[in-house]
């Protein structure tokens, strides 16, 4: 089946009365880039709606990348024919023959009549369409109450719109219309889907991210920046700052109290981020933390770590199951990255039993007698490296150059 | 001399050998080592992934490497059943795949599983309307090649697909892909294939090699146990360099198949017109078979005394498969397709390669006349 038009249906900003436009322009911009690959793809504005014309794209292709667009809620693959009845009929049974028709399948016809010219009114049109259904495939039982299939017909005076797949999109908030956030990225599961979440509620995210070399391998560092790369295939670019963390972490092992170490760690790259936040003008800091699943996210823990930052700290997992984490990580395309088993900062150093519940008053007094750690952080953060990641950056390649090249394209 | 031995292993691409011999220089390491050397082969082996799946169109975290399709087949066939045997124990095969896939069936029969071999047509293609009746809600499995490795015929797979999903969605799809890759377009997505199995030295690639494709969300009990190399699917200290050879065989045959497609058939036409002339020759595969592989019996002749009066002519063809020409039976995949024991215990096999041009062709139908020629009055006195 080749298909004419896609029909883009948004969500719930479309109710937002005078921040409307600015939500509709913000999606449109983000439609507008994620189609640039697709020259011929026309896309054509309307109320609470958006079509795109596919003159001869793919539609596959196309959904591909809609998908990843926020704001989007459902695509339907529209196939146009001349507002006349035979056509219509015909274009229906070819649309539902295409189907792959299991035993059976309850269905109704919806038919709105948008050009009142047309001699049939909506009501007749759904028996006009659904009888001769019903003769071509015996599989078909109309059912008015949710049918499997849903089969509708819009008729305009240029043209009658016949589709019946809605393909989900993905929700939420048309990008960075809510703002900017520091994404706290380790290199796990639950941080890029924290990101995504984030991005899908329409925030604008940098990431983060911590590493300790030599402890880490450079491997960890370029799994983050493919981590980024997933995520900025939903926002076009994303900024990664990457922050060497070797000293600040170092200097917590002579402290003496291991169970505290991931407190200590954890209250320093809030300072950090808080600083780079500050910096880039950002509003507020995401985390991956669900809540009681490691011992720096009780609520003890999440307490004290917290209370070193005052900006707001955002953690959209905080109260997910680690199941439905994994699978959304799944649905973004970052799981699979995110399972790679390459240390990083915070699984290294750790203590055998780090505490669940720390006291704010000790750690607060051993952060004061640390005379070198605000020279430490403020180090780390001047030293931090940024980088831009785009979706089709060459990750490798980036980091590559600096040690000499490992890959020779010449092999593959 | 001219090697006409192909669907049993091709002479490797210049460039693989090379690959081949420069990655085990320099990257010895073992890429599951932490130190900087293991990364770099870690690099490279992920890479070689990369590679390998966008050859298939698939995504690189459902390509096991293995050590040749052989092993692919059993880990794909005894991997399901061993894994999904709470779902049934009953397999779906024809009567015409290779030992690699038939062997692993007759072992899973011993262990108590039923296995339906379903019967093809004269031209060797199975039959979707037994298929069809064959699958089952308890069918965990079903088996079937892309392209047959003695005959060529090529199997309806999108349609195969269609019916076994339709019957049963939750029963796999294997299909054995060996002979087919590099010689004829692969839709897995259209086959709706599950589990896919390639040897590389078949598409001039390094020996001992392979590559399984396992479908997202397909678990397979793994039958090499150790490490947790593969994502724990297959052990075994990773073969870098085979790995990264490999994935460039597999990158140029997947960009020079249309055009060997249109060259390999116009030799076939070349066979097919000269054998259909000469006198006492059975051809067992057609037109409607893989270009690469053409396959004829001359009954009443020993196929070895063909195989050794056509060497001394300088041509190197051969009975059957490889894997089964040392045995003195007749055809197994011959006798399924209705083939009398006369017939099928006289297969003289040519299979082509990317090397061999129209004169090459021309010469060896040539030596087949003369050499039948001269045989007919052996064939006359044993008869």
């Amino acid at each position: 089946m080749t298909y004419d038009m896609l029909l883009l249906r948004f969500g719930e900003f479309t109710l937002k009365g005078k921040n409307r436009s600015r939500f509709e322009k913000s999606v449109l911009s983000h439609i507008r880039r994620v189609l640039k690959p697709f020259p011929n793809a026309v896309i054509i504005k309307e109320y609470g709606r958006m079509y795109v014309e596919l003159n001869g794209e793919s539609p596959e292709a196309l959904i591909q990348v809609l998908k990843k667009v926020f704001g989007l809620v459902s695509i339907s693959p529209v196939r146009v024919c001349p507002s006349e009845l035979d056509r219509i009929i015909e274009t229906a049974v070819h649309m539902v023959g295409q189907r792959n028709l299991a035993d059976q399948v309850t269905f109704k016809v919806h038919a709105r009549r948008v050009w009142k010219q047309f001699p049939h009114s909506s009501q007749e049109m759904n028996h006009l369409v659904g009888s001769p259904l019903l003769r071509t495939y015996p599989q078909l039982k109309v059912q008015v109450k949710q049918p499997d299939m849903e089969l509708r017909v819009e008729i305009r005076e240029n043209g009658t719109y016949v589709y019946y797949e809605v393909i989900p999109g993905a929700g939420g908030y048309p990008l960075g219309t809510n703002g900017k956030a520091m994404l706290l990225l380790s290199g796990g599961i639950d941080s890029p889907v924290a990101g995504w979440s984030a991005m899908r509620r329409g925030l604008e995210i940098e990431c983060v991210h911590f590493y300790s070399f030599p402890y880490t391998s450079q491997l960890a560092k370029e799994k983050v920046m493919e981590l980024t790369r997933l995520l900025s295939g939903y926002t076009g670019r994303i900024k990664l700052h990457l922050v060497p963390f070797t000293d600040v972490q170092t200097s917590f092992v002579s402290i003496g109290q291991d169970n505290l170490m991931i407190t200590f760690m954890r209250r320093a790259m809030l300072r950090i981020a808080s600083a780079l936040a500050e910096r880039e003008g950002a509003l507020a800091i995401v985390t991956g933390d669900s809540l009681g699943q490691v011992a720096s996210q009780t609520l003890p823990s999440m307490n004290v770590i917290g209370r070193a930052t005052e900006l707001p700290l955002l953690r959209p997992l905080v109260m997910m199951d680690k199941n439905d984490i994994i699978n959304i990580a799944k649905d973004i395309g970052t799981y699979e990255t995110s399972i790679l088993p390459y240390e990083d900062c915070c699984t290294l150093f750790v203590p055998k039993s780090p505490t669940t519940n720390p006291n704010l008053k000790i750690v607060e007094k051993v952060e004061a007698s640390l005379t070198d750690l605000p020279g430490l952080i403020e180090a780390a953060i001047q030293n931090t490296e940024t980088v831009i990641i785009r979706p089709d950056s060459k990750i490798g390649e980036l980091e590559a150059k600096s040690e000499g090249q490992v890959i020779n394209e010449d092999w593959f | 001399m001219i090697y006409w031995d192909h669907a049993a292993t091709t002479p490797p691409f210049d460039e693989v050998v090379d690959t081949m011999a420069e990655v085990m220089k320099m990257h010895y390491a073992n890429p599951s080592a932490l130190h900087r050397s293991g990364e770099a082969a870690a690099k490279l082996q992920k890479r070689a992934r990369e590679v390998c799946a966008a050859a298939l169109d698939v995504r690189p975290a459902e390509i096991v490497f293995t050590s040749g399709a052989t092993e692919g087949n059993n880990m794909a066939i005894k991997g399901a059943a061993m894994q999904y045997s709470s779902r049934g124990r009953h397999i779906i095969t024809t009567g015409t795949e290779h030992p690699s896939v038939y062997e692993c069936c007759k072992q899973l029969e011993t262990l108590g599983w039923e296995v339906t071999y379903l019967p093809v047509d004269a031209l060797g293609i199975v039959d979707l309307a037994a298929l069809k009746e064959a699958v089952r809600k308890d069918t965990v499995l079903v088996s079937i090649m892309h392209v047959n490795n003695e005959t060529g015929a090529i199997q309806p797979l999108a349609e195969v697909g269609r019916i076994v999903k339709e019957r049963n969605a939750r029963t796999l799809l294997h299909v054995d892909g060996v002979q087919g890759f590099g010689k004829l377009p692969v839709a897995l997505s259209e086959w709706q294939a599950d589990l896919y199995s390639l040897s590389a030295h078949k598409f001039n690639g390094p020996r001992g090699m392979g590559v399984l494709f396992v479908k997202q969300g397909v678990q397979l009990f793994p039958l090499i146990s150790g490490g947790s190399q593969e994502s724990g699917q297959r052990a075994g200290t990773e073969n870098v360099a085979g790995a990264v050879a490999m994935s460039k065989a597999m990158r140029l045959s997947r960009e020079h198949q249309p055009e060997l497609y249109d060259k390999m058939t116009e030799l076939r036409e070349l066979f097919l017109s000269g054998i259909r002339k000469i006198p006492g020759l059975v051809l067992n595969s057609s037109e409607a078979s893989a270009p690469h592989i053409i396959h004829f019996s001359y009954p009443g002749l020993k196929p070895e005394v063909m195989v050794h009066a056509l060497e001394e002519m300088g041509m190197l063809v051969s009975t059957k498969s490889a894997c089964s020409s040392k045995l003195s039976e007749p055809s197994r995949v011959l006798l399924e397709m209705g083939k009398d024991r006369e017939v099928a215990s006289s297969g003289i096999r040519i299979s082509l390669g990317k090397e061999h041009q129209l004169g090459d062709a021309a010469r060896l139908v040539e030596v087949l006349a003369k050499v039948c020629g001269n045989l007919r009055p052996v064939i006359e006195r044993e008869g």
